[in-house]
């Protein structure tokens, strides 16, 4: 099977002239499909940059990214937007819209492509979220959720528009073991069903036996695959 | 496609109504500028329609005026003759001149002077066309008698009262005269009050004054005469220092002078633009804080493949929100207010239909100005920074 995330020689830095700041050195990497990666490292070991990298969030200018066959390095909006719109992101904080209801936020990412009429839109959403174990909390706002049930709601809200990859920074920081561990074992349970990708940035270590492969990275570069 | 609009119209809506406290005072602000913009134009439309509220009561086709009279209220005369040299003219059946003064009217009461318009006519003319003077002219033809403007303010005294009492006699200029009736007409900026006459009584009301200096030329047309004919006609024929008004130039005219050579056009102009800035500041503030507050949000979905042209939607439809939210509560009131300043100043302030689409359109504007402000404002919203 082809990758579907295959990075060439990335390096990326921060700032300019005296002041510039290494990042990612060379990291070559590339992930095929269905696969579940666990990225690991110290703070500051580039782990962030990468996923938002791989996420089209941030534009890298040397070496070559190719994600679902599109070229990230020197991309254009448009390309990056195709990009972003065909993978779910999970984020350290829930990051939910606090003014909308669960359903609703789960509902955000169809909005997106319109192809679905506003019913079929909450049906699906609504049976993420009861995949998730949430199905009795569809109407509560973040306000009313627990930090588990949150990023339940985030995890629901990166795969109910079906992604190709989900890319996910440090989701279990703000959660303790078992929520953490749960929010996880979802993640990795219905994307194992639907054959997606999946790219966890972490360096909580209670959830590496989740992964199919556990990459280090260390000062920008890739320890050993 | 609906979706193209109606999705970040409906997450601005969610968002504008999850903080009601914020959402209230954001209407406030709205509603404020709303109400100031309304009493601005209020004002200076009861301004312009008072000011016009004497010659639009007045019964002819064509007007002579010195060309030197900045309005009605400050006339320059000329000469009698040359409005009696329009007759003339075949299309022209009759004229009359039409005096004015301003002079101080005793309070039949208090015995307090105060200044009113008074006009001086020809009792045998239809030149107003005021129902309550054309049956009372007769009576105009004995000696000093005038009739009273019953909607003069009420610093002249309750005339009607007293007229009822058989208290009817007063002085004008210090001259004694009897006010043997009343007429409805209005008041203005320029006269608080208005007296009319006839031209012997006026004369001696002003013994300064005399017959063959006029004011203002009434000149009434054959009924199949051509109204721009005429004019032409009488403009190459005339004194070069009389303009020659149809009935709409002489309010035209009348409504130029309140905008322009007075100073209280502008006045009413810069309060109205005054209104649009502090309203503008206010939307301003709100989606401004709103999307720094929001920041986070907008960064998150954007991160899910929502483009910038989204997010720009949903700055102006909350503005739209805020502009209809702010406009009705704001309307409402400032229909209450009219009610209120008629009472206070005795001029009519109507709530016209025409008022309420340009408020509206000037409040959309300004709330469409704080979109466009705002939303430099979304660039802090990147992805890429918060993660």
């Amino acid at each position: 099977m082809t990758a579907i995330i295959d990075v060439d020689r990335l390096s990326f830095s921060f700032g300019s002239g005296a002041l510039v700041q290494p990042v990612l050195k060379d990291v070559t990497i590339a992930i095929r499909q269905g696969e579940i990666v666990l990225i690991t490292g110290p703070s500051g070991s580039g782990k962030t940059t990468f996923l938002t990298i791989i996420g089209g969030l941030r534009q890298a200018f040397h070496g070559s990214v190719m994600v679902l066959d599109q070229q990230l390095i020197n991309s254009n909006e448009q390309v990056k937007i195709k990009v972003r719109q065909q993978i779910g992101y999970i984020f350290q904080q829930h990051n939910l819209l606090k003014s909308l209801t669960a359903l609703q936020n789960v509902s955000m990412t169809l909005e997106m492509g319109n192809t679905l009429t506003e019913q079929q839109r909450l049906e699906r959403s609504a049976q993420m979220l009861t995949a998730v174990g949430l199905g009795d909390r569809l109407h509560y706002k973040p306000d009313q959720l627990s930090a588990g049930q949150r990023q339940r709601v985030s995890v629901a809200r990166a795969l109910v528009g079906q992604p190709k990859i989900v890319l996910a920074d440090e989701p279990t920081a703000s959660l303790d073991k078992q929520s953490g561990y749960e929010a996880v074992s979802i993640l990795k349970q219905l994307a194992k069903e639907s054959q997606t990708t999946i790219l966890l940035v972490t360096h909580d270590y209670r959830i590496l036996d989740v992964a199919d492969r556990v990459v280090e990275l260390e000062d920008g570069v890739i320890k050993n695959t | 496609m609906i979706g193209w609009f109606y999705f970040p119209a409906r997450l601005a809506w969610r968002q504008l109504v999850f903080d009601r406290t914020k959402l209230v005072a954001a209407i406030c602000g709205v509603l404020f500028a709303c109400v100031l913009v309304f009493m601005q134009l209020g004002f200076r439309d009861a301004l312009y329609a008072s000011a016009i509220s004497a010659p639009l009561k007045l019964n002819g086709d064509l007007f002579l005026m010195h060309k030197q009279s900045e309005a009605l209220w400050r006339p320059v005369t000329f000469k009698r003759s040359e409005l009696m040299r329009t007759l003339g003219n075949p299309a022209v059946a009759e004229v009359y001149p039409l005096y004015l003064g301003l002079a101080p009217f005793k309070n039949i009461e208090t015995r307090v002077k105060r200044t009113l318009m008074v006009y001086g006519f020809d009792p045998d003319s239809q030149i107003f066309s005021v129902e309550t003077i054309r049956g009372q002219q007769a009576g105009l033809k004995l000696k000093d008698t005038v009739l009273f403007d019953e909607y003069s303010r009420p610093e002249f005294g309750p005339l009607r009262q007293l007229l009822d009492n058989g208290r009817n006699i007063t002085e004008i200029n210090d001259y004694k005269i009897a006010v043997i009736g009343l007429f409805k007409l209005g008041v203005s900026f320029a006269a608080d009050g208005n007296i009319v006459t006839s031209e012997l009584n006026f004369m001696r009301i002003f013994p300064k004054r005399n017959r063959s200096d006029i004011d203002l030329g009434i000149i009434k047309l054959y009924p199949d005469a051509s109204i721009e004919q005429t004019q032409a006609e009488l403009r190459l024929r005339l004194n070069e220092f009389v303009n020659v008004f149809t009935y709409e130039e002489l309010m035209q005219y009348e409504r130029n002078y309140w905008a322009n050579m007075a100073p209280i056009g502008f006045i009413f102009g810069f309060g109205t633009v005054m209104g649009w800035v502090v309203g503008l500041v206010i939307v301003y503030q709100i989606l401004f804080t709103d999307i720094a507050n929001l920041r986070n949000e907008f960064a998150t979905l954007k991160a899910i493949g929502y483009e910038q042209g989204y997010f720009i939607r949903v700055v102006f439809a909350s503005a739209f929100f805020l502009a209809v939210l702010g406009f009705v509560p704001g309307c409402a009131l400032s229909v209450g207010l009219y009610h209120l300043a008629e009472s206070q100043i005795f001029m009519p302030m109507p709530m016209t239909l025409n008022k309420v689409t340009t408020v509206f359109v000037f409040i959309l504007s300004m709330c469409a100005m704080a979109g466009f402000l705002a939303i430099r404002k979304l660039k802090a919203a990147d992805p890429a920074d918060m993660f």
